[in-house]
């Protein structure tokens, strides 16, 4: 929403405000102002002048000297080329020292261009005649400049006048942010009524006496509302003998201060009330509405109509119409139809003013594909009791305008008048929910001031229907604050009962997780939940496979971002190919994201949302570096059993004899390996890489942060080493399962130093050697100790076919 | 027998000043106290002297010995101080090379940013709590007076699962699952990851994340809601960081604000991080809306509260002085090296 700052000091007189204090005025108050620009910001002296004289240049077929009176003295002389020059033109001439926006090809020059006195071809100029675009504008909001040339003045500006104000520059244009709630202010009046409020000034709106000859509207025209949910009012009037013409220029310079092209006297008389009261409008001919009867009625299924811009748009049975007794003649509070629109010719019309459902003229607007400056107004909402006083504002206007004789009375169907509310008020409760100590009569103050009434019998607030957002007492406290300066309201803590602040279980486990994968090398990243469904081939995830079952946004921004992932992989593989190709070197990541998994497909329920730890690296390091980085983590979350590995874990998208589910206590805990080098390919990542998947869940539950001092061993410990061949396929985990098995309870730790493979074994085997240390805490191991256990431990090494060796 | 060990004394001397090194030393000390030294041969032929005077030599060979060992060990104590000193100055090393540095990764920005945001609420008694991500409309709409036809729920912002499931689009429906647990009084944050449907640019993204915060008690006031948020700024941006709130309208809270904070750039003067107007808008607040609390199980008339949310990207870009958006979500190495 933008305003004029001489618009609205029209409504607010008294208003005499720079347009920083404006600005920061109203955004306190909650009208936000997001910036102004002020039209004359690059114009400077700038007057009007008179050309007497006009003598050709000696020197140049191309230039023209003239005498120009701006209303001093002496005239000035100046050396022109525009082709329009003609003597007693009053035309805006711009003195030495002066300031122009731009050229006069229509582009700006930031800070404006400095005219100097100077000589052209030898003839002394002492200023600059001005086209419009030189003045910064253009054409369209100027209509009457000449394509090429000079702006002339058409009206009767006195010489020597302020010619940026004789062309209604010395305006600011603001912006503003207005919130959905406040329907009001997307008009002038509506802001003009917050900014007297805001500055303690007078509002005075337009008077809009009583306006028509002695004709009825009703004679004229007939109007039948079928759908009266979709469209709550309906006020038509008719206009006669319409002249059609230019609107006079002060109504053509609000309009183009606000960007709107001035057309003619009705299409801006529109407009203009548009903009004031926030009320779109439309004209019909009257020749062209058959039956001179409107009936509002939904679209039929399928529906073509063209719209006034030539567009055919097709329709469905959700869409409002305006129709005659034959056809439609326009899409509701959206565009009117090309088929009865106001041409030159028009002598007879109908002005619409109508209040339509904001939610359907919202989705309908969607549904042809097409918003208008109308159907932004009304998809918020608006006031049906604002329509009438729009439309007697719109015949005053034509009135005013000599645009045409305004047929008396209005045919106006309302079948549910919309009432102002009642809100009970008590300073008490207000000043209780602020923190503050307002007077009760400042606060009805300030309900006055904004056109608020308020009942003192019963302390209720009286609020118009055109103020649908104040419907309780915290609304009536934000009036209070808004006013009284929320600057204003005092700064306190709150008091009352203590509570204990702190992180959940499952938070303080995430923080410790990303300590250690930081000490471990590894930075945190962050990739999107939702991905393409390509992403279940890019891991070669087998058709039907259970994690292609996933939740579906049903309006994603593209495939690519269509479903919430099942799995946390891709987003690692894509970060590290991201790296890889920009040649980041020895790459380590990881992320902690929530991976969702439907309870069914399609989804009926909300889905298990389930904390995924996600590492990856390529680069230095491998198999056992991750699986190091998994035991320091399990380590560290008090997780002090021993973890095993599967190396059946059927990840598809992992290397096959690199693989491993992560167990604990026998439960899975996630998985690590060594990606798949096709996998790798579809990323392309050309370097081994590996990545880890840890489900936090599952690991939370097995955190144990109690600690215990055990002591430090007092006895010596005794050591055995065992060396072995045995075939490549029994794993170190098998023999250590043994140990662990046979060790009893003197076993303190077991310890692999050599495994090899190669010219002294024979194909096939490995040999392997550990060492096993055994400790009693009360006293010092003797043989006969160790002996047994360690006859048990061979025995049953043994019984797996592995050869000891001596 | 007297000159006898003098003339010992003086060759041990003159042997000890010549000796050259630890293991030289060790020798002279073999060649006289050794067993088969030089002193300890006088000892044994002691047997040989006068009965009346073998105390006196006694003493005699004693103070011998006492003064060759004192020498042997004041010689070898600089001998040793010596060679450290020698061995040392071998030592030397280059300080400047480079450092073997344990490789440590950082932290997400945002991470950063949050667990700032997280201590100085939890200092201030609030807990953390989350919420699903992917939630019900009623939990992210209607349950925080937004209805049915608001155009909040428009299908451009919001992604849809289907009529009743959505990805949530802000953290507020934390709030309300927390109410409806209905243990007050309630001092709270919920982080968390949220969706709109916007397309990826420079400043959007169609997931990001926000900070909702929620204080739920008897008598809390708008004026409490202020000192809350200043405080917060102050810890977060520095001391000197003013807020400013400017009324606004949201749903789910009345009265609503926004608030400013001091540019902490340029302190307040104007500089291109404020775009020159010296405040930076930082989070959205207000009044929880009675209608919510009422909602939620929670008598307004008893009860009121504050809420307030921020978006945490806004915050880490602002406070590091990242400019593109796009780099939270790259995870380039380069990028998260500088956090």
């Amino acid at each position: 929403m933008n305003t004029s700052l001489n618009w609205i000091k029209a409504y607010v007189p008294g208003l005499d405000v720079t347009p920083q204090e404006y600005t920061d005025a109203m955004t306190l108050s909650g009208s936000k102002v997001e910036g102004y620009e002020r039209l004359d910001q690059d114009l400077e002296n700038i007057v009007v002048g008179q050309i007497e004289k006009i003598t050709p240049h000696p020197d140049a077929d191309k230039l023209v000297v003239c005498q120009v009176n701006i209303g001093t003295a002496d005239l000035v002389q100046i050396v022109t080329g525009a082709p329009n020059v003609a003597e007693g033109q009053k035309i805006p001439v711009v003195l030495d020292g002066g300031r122009v926006a731009g050229g006069h090809d229509g582009s700006k020059t930031p800070g404006g261009i400095r005219i100097k006195k100077g000589k052209l071809r030898g003839i002394e100029s002492n200023g600059m005649m001005c086209s419009i675009e030189e003045l910064g504008s253009d054409r369209n909001m100027y209509p009457e400049a000449p394509e090429e040339g000079i702006y002339v003045f058409q009206e009767d500006v006195p010489v020597g006048a302020d010619a940026i104000e004789a062309l209604g520059l010395r305006d600011v244009i603001f912006e503003y942010e207005i919130t959905s709630n406040r329907v009001d202010c997307f008009g002038v009046l509506g802001l003009a009524r917050e900014a007297a409020v805001t500055f303690g000034k007078d509002y005075c709106p337009p008077k809009v006496p009583d306006i028509g000859n002695q004709e009825d509207a009703k004679d004229y025209i007939k109007v039948r509302v079928e759908d009266t949910e979709l469209c709550p009012r309906y006020c038509a009037r008719v206009v006669k003998n319409i002249k059609i013409a230019p609107s006079p220029k002060w109504m053509q310079r609000r309009l183009s201060a606000h960007g709107i092209r001035p057309i003619n006297n009705i299409v801006d008389i529109t407009n203009y009330v548009m903009e004031e009261y926030g009320q779109p409008m439309h004209a019909y001919d009257m020749d062209t509405i058959a039956g001179h009867e409107i009936i509002v009625r939904r679209a039929a299924k399928g529906e073509k109509f063209v719209t006034l811009d030539g567009q055919e748009r097709t329709l469905d049975d959700s869409i409002l119409m305006i129709c005659d007794q034959d056809k439609a003649v326009g899409i509701a509070g959206i565009m009117g139809g090309e088929n009865s629109m106001i041409t030159d010719q028009v002598t007879t019309m109908l002005f619409e003013a109508a209040c339509f459902d904001g939610t359907n003229i919202r989705l309908s607007s969607k549904k042809v594909g097409m918003r208008t400056d109308a159907s932004g107004k009304f998809e918020k909402g608006l006031d049906p009791n604002n329509a009438l006083e729009a439309i007697n504002r719109a015949c005053q206007l034509i009135e005013e305008l000599g645009a045409g004789e305004v047929v008396g009375g209005i045919v106006d169907v309302y079948s549910k008048v919309k009432e102002g509310r009642r809100v009970a008020f008590d300073a008490e409760k207000i000043n209780a929910l602020l923190g503050t100590a307002i007077d009760k009569d400042t606060m009805i103050g300030y309900f006055r001031k904004l056109e608020l009434g308020f009942d003192q019998e019963t302390s209720e607030v009286l609020i118009p229907s055109w103020r649908q957002d104040l419907e309780c007492m915290a609304d009536l406290a934000e009036e209070v604050a808004r006013f009284y300066g929320y600057d204003n309201i005092p700064v306190t803590l709150p008091r009352g009962e203590a509570t204990t602040g702190k992180l959940s279980h499952k938070l303080q486990v995430e923080e410790i997780v990303r300590d250690v994968a930081e000490f471990c090398g590894f930075s945190q990243g962050m990739t999107y939940s939702f991905e393409s469904p390509k992403v279940f081939d890019k891991l070669l995830l087998p058709e039907g496979d259970a994690l292609r079952k996933a939740v579906v946004i049903s309006n994603p921004l593209g495939e690519d971002f269509s479903i919430m992932r099942t799995i946390s992989l891709n987003g690692m593989l894509t970060s590290l190919s991201t790296n890889y190709n920009r040649r980041n070197k020895d790459v380590r990541l990881y992320e902690l994201g929530n991976i969702y998994l439907p309870k069914q497909v399609p989804v009926t329920e909300l889905p298990e949302e389930r904390m995924q730890l996600t590492l990856g690296f390529y680069g230095e390091g491998d198999f056992y570096t991750m699986k190091g980085v998994v035991e320091e983590l399990f380590d560290r979350l008090g997780m002090h059993e021993k973890e095993t590995y599967d190396p059946n874990a059927g990840k598809p998208f992992l290397h096959p004899g690199r693989q491993a589910n992560i167990l604990y206590k026998g439960q899975v805990m996630g998985y690590l390996g060594e990606v798949h080098p096709q996998v790798a390919d579809h990323y392309e990542i050309k370097d081994r890489a590996y990545v880890a998947v840890i489900d936090m869940p599952k690991v939370t539950e097995q955190t144990d942060f109690g600690r215990k001092y055990e002591g430090i061993a007092k006895y010596p410990a005794v050591s055995r080493d065992i060396s072995m061949v045995m075939p490549k396929s029994i794993m170190v985990g098998q023999v250590e399962e043994v140990f662990d098995a046979q060790g009893g309870e003197y076993l303190e730790s077991y310890q692999l130093f050599d495994i090899y493979e190669g010219a002294q074994i024979k194909a096939g085997y490995k040999s392997v050697a550990y060492s096993i240390t055994f400790r009693a805490k009360d006293k010092t191991l003797e043989e006969t100790d160790i002996a047994p256990v360690m006859k048990g431990i061979l025995k049953a090494l043994e019984a797996m076919e592995i050869e000891l060796r001596q | 027998m007297r000159e006898k060990l003098e003339q010992i004394r003086a060759k041990a001397i003159a042997e000890i000043e010549k000796s050259e090194g630890l293991s030289r030393l060790n020798d002279v000390r073999v060649a006289f106290l050794g067993k088969k030294g030089e002193l300890t041969a006088v000892l044994k032929s002691m047997k040989d002297v006068k009965p009346e005077e073998r105390p006196l030599v006694g003493q005699m060979v004693n103070e011998t010995r006492a003064h060759i060992e004192g020498l042997l060990e004041e010689t070898k104590a600089r001998m040793e101080a010596a060679e450290r000193e020698l061995k040392l100055k071998k030592e030397v090393i280059d300080v400047t090379l480079p450092a073997k540095k344990n490789r440590v990764g950082h932290r997400h920005p945002n991470t950063i940013a949050l667990e700032e945001v997280e201590r100085i609420f939890i200092g201030m008694g609030y807990e953390v709590v989350e919420g699903p991500e992917v939630e019900y409309d009623y939990y992210n709409f209607e349950a925080l007076n937004i209805p049915a036809n608001h155009p909040a729920k428009d299908e451009q912002d919001t992604f849809y699962i289907n009529d009743k499931i959505v990805l949530r689009t802000q953290t507020s429906p934390v709030q309300v699952r927390v109410m409806e647990q209905g243990k007050l009084p309630i001092r709270m944050i919920a982080p968390g990851r949220v969706f709109r449907s916007d397309e990826v640019d420079a400043t959007h993204s169609p997931s990001f994340h926000q900070i909702e915060g929620l204080v739920i008690d008897k008598n809390i006031t708008f004026a409490d809601l202020k000192g809350t948020l200043a405080e917060f700024a102050r810890e977060l941006f520095g001391e000197d960081t003013k807020v400013k709130f400017r009324p606004h309208h949201f749903p789910f809270t009345e009265p609503s604000a926004e608030v400013d904070v001091s540019c902490f750039k340029c302190g307040g003067s104007g500089c291109r991080f404020c775009k020159g107007s010296g405040w930076i808008e930082i989070l959205g607040c207000g009044m929880v809306h009675p209608r919510v609390l009422k909602m939620s199980g929670i008598d307004p008339e008893e009860y009121t509260g504050f809420a307030f949310g921020a978006g945490l990207e806004r915050i880490a870009l602002l406070k590091y002085e990242i400019d593109d958006m796009r780099l939270l979500y790259e995870n380039d190495d380069r990028f998260l090296q500088q956090f």
